[in-house]
């Protein structure tokens, strides 16, 4: 029987994990009373699910509808003043949801901040480029890389893959290797779809080349004529220079004398 | 796409609209000034630039999906990718975040050789930078004399981990080797021989009336703007906006450092360049600090860390279990806690900070790189517009962008 292999996630696995191997956890610690995060979680309280501190940073878990609310706040009441990046991760395989965070960072106190919310696959959310304008291009990629879309963005459109690239490469469902569409991108933008049959995948490649292809490549210094076929060896085809009479005037005054 | 005939000839780079008298012009993706694939479509009113609007993605290599489909070591050469100008930047960047995942340190003699590193990376980068920014505007000699002085820093590289470009010197945990014999007399010789350099570029262009007059009041963004925009490094601190990350939020031996933070709060492109030359000075002042602290160090190299990082050579080779551990990390790759992480490293371009998401397996779940050129980019949009043609060249030279880490 064919093994089997998940379709919701295609990307590379480990080949081998002990049976019973537990993963430990980066440790979560609560927020101490009295420090900065406090104040942080104090003024979030009504939209915080869940807020610990994982590395050094405070991650506060909301409902994604809440993130203007949110951001708003820690931009004008807690001095959050920059959100250095945005992004979102893939977990629809397994929990059917992307999960978005804006990491924020606080300028005077030098302290970071991480937002996270969850969405459902299809599910838009609110784009924040009212309140930061760095969501331009990074809502841009987001909508690239995972499709998610920003309602009310300026100009949702992709931003690192072609305009008419179907998929989005950082879905964990998104082939390896290159699919179909991928594989005959060129072709199909230069030549047209038809042009696939007398292609052939053999010659997709641009950068291929064929050395006894007469008809694209000019070799330059050792040139055959147009078409002709090298493939059982080729002619001596010594190049031909014009002659020209190349006169000394220093040496002999009589080539002058002659062309006067 | 212009329909072309003979009353409306095809022209590659231009398209003329009637209706108004907007010009629309593409520079790039393949333009000399552009420092890489850049692709600027601007829409000009004579010659003042009404619209900018930057188009990126020509380098996109799918760095971040890369990361997901390969253990933690074998992405580390991939990270040099990113910003090609100062490849350490990234490795230690990258290194540093699994460091923080792992919840493991570099011994002192690593930190010591990274932090060299670092900031060396930091003059080779903001060398790079004064050359084709220089260049761009028009002053050649600048570039012909910084590049000089580049080849000189980058050949110490080479002797250090033998590559000029991909430098892949830091490993996680660590560095992989030692500095060679004598490399450290080199180091210094570079560093005595820079600043009488650097009062040579300084001469050459900071008073220098054309230099002046292309550059002050150019590219002008004001710190409320440039926070808002995700500017940092030195378009952060150009805008009178003092946070350097080396000093907010000290990692490695920067704590221990003595160094200044060079802020301008002239706003335009000359007071950028200002603090690139400024930076170069303090670089100078740092790793000066770091030749004598290297001799009061263990010749430790990597952390002891048995379950994610291989024992030394000598170990392997001797003992079992060493070398059964690191077969396993060699074929399986290590696996770090389940969480996740981001770490923020001041780069010479600005923050890059690396994401890290892990579900305990040997591939990170999601690895994202905050890039600090890829919002500088999207800056352009807003910067660009109001001035003339001939000064985005200079802002684009100014913002210091490498394409690398734009696209990924």
């Amino acid at each position: 029987m064919r093994k089997y292999t998940p379709k919701d996630n295609v990307q590379g696995k480990a080949y081998y994990t002990d049976r019973f191997w537990v993963a430990p956890r980066v440790p979560r610690i609560d927020v101490e009373e009295g420090s900065h995060f406090a104040t942080v979680v104090s003024a979030l309280k009504k939209f915080a699910k869940e807020s610990y501190i994982e590395v050094g940073q405070l991650i506060i878990h909301i409902k994604p509808t809440d993130n203007i609310s949110v951001l708003s706040l820690l931009k004008e009441k807690c001095g959050y003043t920059q959100c250095s990046e945005l992004s979102a991760v893939d977990y629809l395989a397994r929990d059917g949801e992307f999960e978005i965070f804006y990491q924020m960072l606080n300028i005077t106190e030098a302290k970071r901040v991480r937002v996270v919310c969850r969405i459902k696959q299809g599910e838009a959310i609110e784009s924040i480029v009212p309140l930061f304008k760095m969501a331009n291009f990074a809502e841009r990629e987001m909508f690239d890389m995972f499709g998610i879309v920003s309602n009310n963005h300026p100009y949702l459109k992709r931003i690192l893959m072609p305009e008419d690239w179907s998929g989005h490469p950082l879905l964990k469902t998104y082939p390896l290797q290159g699919d179909e569409a991928a594989s005959w991108y060129e072709v199909d933008k230069i030549f047209g779809k038809e042009y696939r049959d007398v292609i052939g995948p053999e010659n997709r490649d641009p950068a291929k080349i064929d050395r006894y292809d007469t008809k694209r490549f000019s070799r330059v210094g050792y040139e055959v004529p147009f078409g002709a076929d090298i493939s059982e060896g080729e002619k001596e085809n010594p190049i031909e220079y014009s002659k020209t009479i190349m006169a000394n005037y220093q040496k002999s005054s009589k080539q002058l004398k002659e062309r006067r | 796409m212009q329909v072309t005939n003979k009353l409306t000839p095809f022209f590659e780079n231009l398209n003329f609209e009637r209706s108004d008298n907007m010009m629309v012009i593409n520079f790039g993706p393949q333009h000399p000034s552009a420092h890489g694939q850049l692709r600027l479509v601007l829409e000009l009113d004579g010659e003042l630039v009404t619209k900018a609007y930057p188009d990126i993605g020509y380098l996109h290599r799918g760095i971040e999906k890369m990361a997901e489909n390969m253990t933690y070591n074998e992405f580390l050469p991939t990270t040099d990718r990113l910003d090609y100008i100062a490849s350490t930047a990234n490795n230690y960047a990258y290194a540093h975040a699994v460091e923080k995942l792992l919840g493991i340190e570099a011994p002192r003699r690593a930190q010591v050789i990274r932090t060299m590193l670092l900031e060396l990376n930091r003059i080779i980068s903001h060398l790079f930078f004064l050359a084709t920014h220089a260049l761009d505007v028009g002053a050649m000699s600048v570039f012909l004399y910084a590049f000089r002085e580049r080849e000189f820093a980058m050949d110490l590289m080479e002797d250090y981990c033998g590559a000029r470009l991909t430098h892949s010197a830091v490993r996680i945990g660590g560095v992989p080797l030692d500095l060679p014999k004598g490399w450290l007399e080199n180091l210094e010789k570079f560093l005595d021989a820079l600043p009488a350099n650097i009062a040579l570029y300084e001469g050459l262009l900071t008073e220098n009336r054309i230099w002046k007059m292309r550059l002050e009041d150019v590219g002008v963004i004001s710190g409320e703007d440039a926070l808002n925009w995700g500017c940092t490094g030195v378009m952060i601190r150009g805008s009178g906006v003092k946070y350097d990350i080396r000093k907010e939020e000290p990692y490695e031996l920067y704590g221990e450092l003595e160094f200044d933070i060079p802020v301008s709060d002239r706003c335009d492109s000359y007071g950028r360049y200002r603090l690139y030359m400024e930076e170069m000075k303090q670089s100078i002042r740092i790793i000066k600090q770091l030749i004598p602290m290297y001799g009061d160090t263990q010749p430790q190299l990597m952390a002891h860390a048995p379950q994610y990082i291989s024992a030394p050579k000598e170990e392997i080779m001797t003992q079992n279990y060493a070398l059964m551990q690191h077969f396993v990390l060699v074929t399986q790759g290590m696996r770090p806690p389940v969480g996740e992480v981001y770490v923020p490293t001041e780069s010479p371009k600005g923050e890059l900070g690396f994401y890290i998401k892990s579900e305990g397996e040997p591939y990170a779940y999601r690895l994202k790189c905050r890039a600090p050129s890829f919002f500088h980019t999207g800056l352009l949009q807003e910067l660009l517009v109001g001035t003339y043609i001939a000064d985005v060249v200079t802002i684009i030279g100014s913002t210091n962008i490498v394409f690398g880490e734009v696209d990924r």
